[in-house]
Parts: structure tokens; C-alpha cells; sequence
């Protein structure tokens, strides 16, 4: 601790034209641009890497893995050597009383300093008894070190929205961060996110030393401010009703829009089809998949992943309200038929009736 | 009858028996014609292509993209059909409280008890074709009234989560006063759901609100139907309210 990433990477070999071009790398995934590039520079030469503890709950670590992936290679080593990560279960070397002393040192030593990076969501019901790490609760975790925390990022669906543990039934009770803490709480949706926007979420808190513009619902605006399916290559088949009608069809083959087959991208809010991931190789719908809107909060109640409506409750799984609104219409066809039987019937009588009145008032 | 009618007695003569007098009376202004059509037709824009936007049928013999634009133009027609309806539907709204007392909002609200007993009498005279008690009212019944109100709520709905649907695609300021509603609602996914399944609702309201229009034509038989193109109806003479 005490060094600068630049110090740092020198101490590991890298050249300061490796050391430029990963600040250059940073500032443009983290939105900087050009201008930007020096005070990334700066920021990464003189500033004393944070303290940073990685917490995780309720998750299956993708995130951590994705955030290996990031596209430039000394990304990795942002997570490793870059960042000062004094605390995470998944990749830390001390385990049991250690792994813990390092955890209260780090709160200790850098108060009001320190970033929390949250991966998973925390389980409330049953005082928490659903996810414990060294005989305390996820949330009693959560509280002592949101405390003096100089910023929180929940990484992941999970954290941010709850993802599969709070997917109905919700048995755990499992909760999002920003729900549990009175901070305000940048939320990098998805499952897992993607690797360089990660990477550029902490960027922007290094060299800014601010949370980055954030929307409604606590999302870096920059990344998840448009859907899927506007930045989407495949957008104009959809406009020219360009269909993939069965996965293994012509449309398929020639990548025609995938909203028939249940793509979210319309209703998604992602950098996927921008950033696209593993070095910028592809993303689900490139390959040839829908996207399943990883990023949207409850995405597991959403329906099917391959139907873009939902299912209708009591119609059984396939039904969408496509069909019970076909049924209803046909139900009220049939009952008007069944009313113009009925008046025809009645007619003859109906008509005397009223000639009978006509005479009587006249 | 307290309406102020025109002072044209119409003749009717019903199969050669003594005739019976009728008055015509002005009920539907223009305002309110022009408005149940224009409605009309956006309504019915709006449905078809919005069940197309929801199901888009398989409309095409392998092309390519350039070569085509139609899912966008069923998309254009939905969205400038909204715009058309909901200023219609906000024009009406206006009428509601400037137009005649057939058009005024408390023909849609059954606050006094004779409006409340039309309700159960139309109801019995629809659905099980009894005869009416007593003369049914000129302009909207109480019953279409309260519906017709129903349907006034319905349009509300589909207004807000249409536009809030649509805020994600557009700069203009009316869609993007409703772009709260998207995380209310728990996601786009969920507002598209409820639009779309409010698309039923116009669906069937269509069908019953037209033959209801005939079959009332029928068993008033003072014109119902001709009234929304003419704007008259027909009251006999001689007979209270």
C-alpha cells in the first residue's frame, strides 16, 4: 500500500508505453475520451492505489469472473495488483481469522477511504441466517463495512436488483444493496456485467474521485442509457419485419432480428451490442441468441426467456395474454351471436308489442 | 320532456295504424360526432397494428433489409395513430364540461337513483330481453354512460404506459413526461405486458359496443344508430321524460 498504479507497474516490468496505453485504454471505456487521457495519466501516476474490499453474498461469482475478462491485459492486473484488494473470499490468499483481520485493518486504517465492491444480494428473512461468512450475517457485514465507505458498487443483477435469489418465490428473502444502505449505491446490472464496464466503473472512481452520472435507478448513465435493441447490428431487420421465425431457419442463418423468438434487447438497458464482450469478439445476439435482458430488474419473472411477452397466470405456461385475449373475444362473438339468435326469435312478438302501444296512445 | 327540441313534428305512420308523433331532438354536436369517429379510426389503427407490433406476421420472401421498411411503417402508423387519439380523447375530455347536457360529464356518472335504476333496467333489457320500465334516456344511458367512463379509464392507461413505452425511442417532451412510469411499473417488459393486454379491452369493447348500438336501434327504435352520423334522435311526443 502507499503506492501509485504507475509505481506499481513498474515494480512489475511494465514499460511506461504499456503504462500509457492502459491509461489510455481506461479513459476511453470510461468515457473520458481524448481530453482525458492526461488526467487518467495524472490520476494513475500520482494518486495512492484505494483500498478496496470486495464483498460477496448471495452470488455464483460471475461478475469476479467477467471482471478478469476485461479486454486489456493489465486489466487483470487492475483487479489484482492495481487495485490495493485487501479483501475478497474468492481470490484472496489469508483464509479464516486472517482473512477477517485484513478485512477490520483495511476499515480500520483507510475510514471514509476505502470502495466496497458488492457482489451478490443479502438475504433478510429469517435474521439472515441464509448466508453467514465467519458466524456474522451478510447484512450485519454489509452494515459495518458501508459504514465509512467512500463509495459502494453492487456489481451484478444481484446485487443491484436481486437477479435469482429474489426471483419469486424469493425464499431467502434476498434483497439489493442500495435497499439495505443509506449510501447512494452505483448499480452495474447484468449477469455478470460487462468486463470493461466494470472496468471503467472503477476508473471513474479513481480518477474522478466521484460516482459517475448516474439514471434513476442508480445506472451509470453512459452504459446503460440505451437499449439493446437501438444499438443493435441486427435493428434493421426489425424495421423491415425481417423475422427469425424457428432457430434453425433461413432468417436465422442470415441474422435477421431475433424478436420473434423472444429477444429482450427492445425492452434492455445495456452497452452489450456497444461494448459486446470478450475483447469485443461478439455478444448473444452476434451469436445468434436472444437476449434474455440479464441487466433488467426481475428478469427471472419476466416470462420465458424465448417469449417477449409473459406468460398469463392460470392459462398454463404457454398462454400469453394473446390468448386469453383471443379467448375473451371469441367468448363475446359467441355471446352475441347467441343474442341475435335470441332476439330473432322473440321478434314477431316484440314488434306486435309496440304496434299495440302506438294504437293505444293515438 | 325538458329538452329543447326543434320544432318539427315528424310524422309515423306504422303499418297503416293511427300515427304517432316524434320530435327530433339535437343530441350528439359535431364536436362529439367528430370525436367518436376520429376515435373510431385511431382505435382501430391501433389495435391492428399494435397486435402486429406485439405478433408480427411472417411477411417477407427472403430479401434484404434495405429492400423493405414495413414493420416500421406498422410502428409509424401506431405511434402517429396515438398521437391522433389522444388529442382527440383530450378535445372530448374538454367537451365534457363546454358541450350539451348529452355530452356533459354527469351523463357518465350514475349519482341520482333514476340513473341508478336505467342501470339495472338496461342490464335486464340486454341480457335477458325483458322490456324496458320506462323510456330509456335520449342521450347516453346510464349503463353506456358508466361504461363509456370504463372506457375513458382504459384510454388513460394505454395514454401513459404508450407514451411511456415509447419515451425510450423519443426526445419530444410529452413521451419523455412519462418515462417515471417504466420503473413503477417494475421494467419495460411489464409496461409492455400491461399495454398489451389492455389491446383485449379495446378488442372486446369493440364488439359489444357495436351490436349493442344495433340491438338498441332495434328495441328503442329512435335511430340510435343513425344518431352518431346525424346527431339526431327521435323522443315521441306525449310522454314524460
Amino acid at each position: 500500500m502507499g503506492n501509485s498504479i504507475w509505481q506499481n507497474m513498474q515494480q512489475k516490468g511494465y514499460s511506461r508505453r504499456d503504462f500509457l496505453q492502459f491509461c489510455a485504454t481506461a479513459a476511453t471505456v470510461a468515457g473520458f475520451g481524448k481530453s482525458g487521457v492526461a488526467q487518467v495519466v495524472s490520476a494513475f501516476e500520482k494518486k495512492e492505489k484505494p483500498a478496496v474490499v470486495w464483498m460477496h453474498f448471495q452470488e455464483c461469482t460471475c461478475c469476479s469472473e467477467s471482471f478478469i475478462r476485461a479486454s486489456h491485459p493489465i486489466v487483470a492486473d487492475a483487479l489484482l495488483d492495481v487495485l490495493s484488494l485487501n479483501y475478497t473470499e474468492t481470490l484472496m490468499a489469508p483464509s479464516g481469522f486472517q482473512a477477517e483481520k485484513s478485512l477490520s485493518d483495511t476499515l480500520k486504517n483507510n475510514k471514509g477511504k476505502y470502495i466496497v465492491l458488492v457482489e451478490g444480494a443479502v438475504p433478510t428473512k429469517d435474521d439472515g441466517v441464509y448466508c453467514m461468512i465467519g458466524g456474522k450475517t451478510a447484512e450485519s457485514i454489509l452494515q459495518t463495512v458501508a459504514a465509512d465507505a467512500a463509495a459502494i458498487v453492487a456489481w451484478g443483477s444481484c446485487a443491484s436488483n436481486g437477479c435469482v435469489q429474489a426471483a419469486k418465490p424469493n425464499p431467502t428473502g434476498a434483497t439489493p444493496i442500495y435497499k439495505l444502505v443509506d449510501k447512494p449505491v452505483i448499480n452495474v446490472p447484468g449477469c455478470p456485467p460487462i468486463a470493461d464496464v466494470m472496468m471503467a466503473v472503477v476508473t471513474h472512481l479513481l480518477v474522478v474521485g466521484q460516482v459517475p452520472a448516474l439514471d434513476s435507478q442508480g445506472r451509470p448513465k453512459e452504459f446503460y442509457g440505451r437499449r439493446v435493441h437501438d444499438t443493435c447490428y441486427r435493428r434493421a431487420n426489425y424495421d423491415a419485419g425481417l423475422f427469425v421465425e424457428s432457430w434453425d431457419d433461413d432468417g436465422a442463418r442470415k441474422g435477421y432480428c431475433l424478436y420473434k423468438m423472444g429477444c429482450k434487447g427492445p425492452v434492455t438497458y445495456n452497452a452489450c451490442s456497444v461494448v459486446k464482450w470478450n475483447e469485443g469478439t461478439s455478444y448473444p445476439i452476434q451469436s445468434g441468441h436472444n437476449c434474455i435482458g440479464c441487466s433488467e430488474a426481475g428478469f427471472w419473472d419476466n416470462g420465458p426467456f424465448y417469449q417477449h411477452l409473459a406468460s398469463f397466470p392460470g392459462f398454463g405456461v404457454e398462454s400469453t395474454a394473446d390468448t386469453v385475449g383471443t379467448v375473451v373475444g371469441v367468448a363475446t362473438l359467441a355471446g352475441v351471436a347467441a343474442h341475435v339468435v335470441a332476439t330473432n326469435v322473440r321478434k314477431r312478438k316484440v314488434i306486435a308489442e309496440v304496434h299495440a302501444e302506438d294504437q293505444k296512445e293515438s | 320532456m325538458s329538452t329543447p327540441g326543434i320544432g318539427v313534428k315528424d310524422v309515423f305512420t306504422a303499418n297503416g295504424s293511427a300515427p304517432v308523433e316524434y320530435r327530433r331532438i339535437y343530441v350528439w354536436e359535431l364536436p362529439v360526432r367528430a370525436y367518436h369517429w376520429i376515435n373510431a379510426i385511431a382505435l382501430v389503427a391501433l389495435c391492428v397494428t399494435g397486435y402486429l407490433i406485439g405478433a408480427p406476421i411472417r411477411l417477407f420472401n427472403a430479401p434484404e433489409a434495405y429492400e423493405q421498411y414495413w414493420f416500421g411503417w406498422v410502428r409509424f402508423i401506431h405511434f402517429a395513430a396515438a398521437y391522433v387519439y389522444v388529442f382527440n380523447f383530450l378535445a372530448r375530455l374538454y367537451w365534457g364540461f363546454v358541450g350539451n347536457k348529452y355530452a356533459r360529464w354527469s351523463a357518465f356518472f350514475p349519482l341520482k337513483k333514476s340513473q341508478r335504476q336505467e342501470i339495472v333496467d338496461v342490464i335486464k333489457a340486454d341480457v335477458l330481453e325483458t322490456k324496458m320500465h320506462g323510456p330509456i334516456s335520449t342521450g347516453h344511458n346510464a349503463l353506456a354512460g358508466l361504461i363509456y367512463f370504463g372506457t375513458f379509464l382504459a384510454f388513460v392507461f394505454q395514454t401513459i404506459t404508450g407514451f411511456a413505452l415509447y419515451s425510450s425511442m423519443s426526445s419530444s417532451w410529452l413521451p419523455r413526461m412519462f418515462t417515471w412510469i417504466v420503473p413503477l411499473m417494475g421494467g419495460e417488459f411489464a409496461v409492455r405486458f400491461w399495454h398489451h393486454l389492455f389491446l383485449w379491452f379495446f378488442v372486446t369493447f369493440i364488439i359489444v359496443h357495436i351490436y349493442l348500438a344495433f340491438y338498441h336501434d332495434y328495441i328503442e327504435g329512435r335511430g340510435t344508430v343513425s344518431s352518431i352520423i346525424g346527431g339526431w334522435k327521435f323522443d315521441r311526443e306525449n310522454r314524460g321524460k
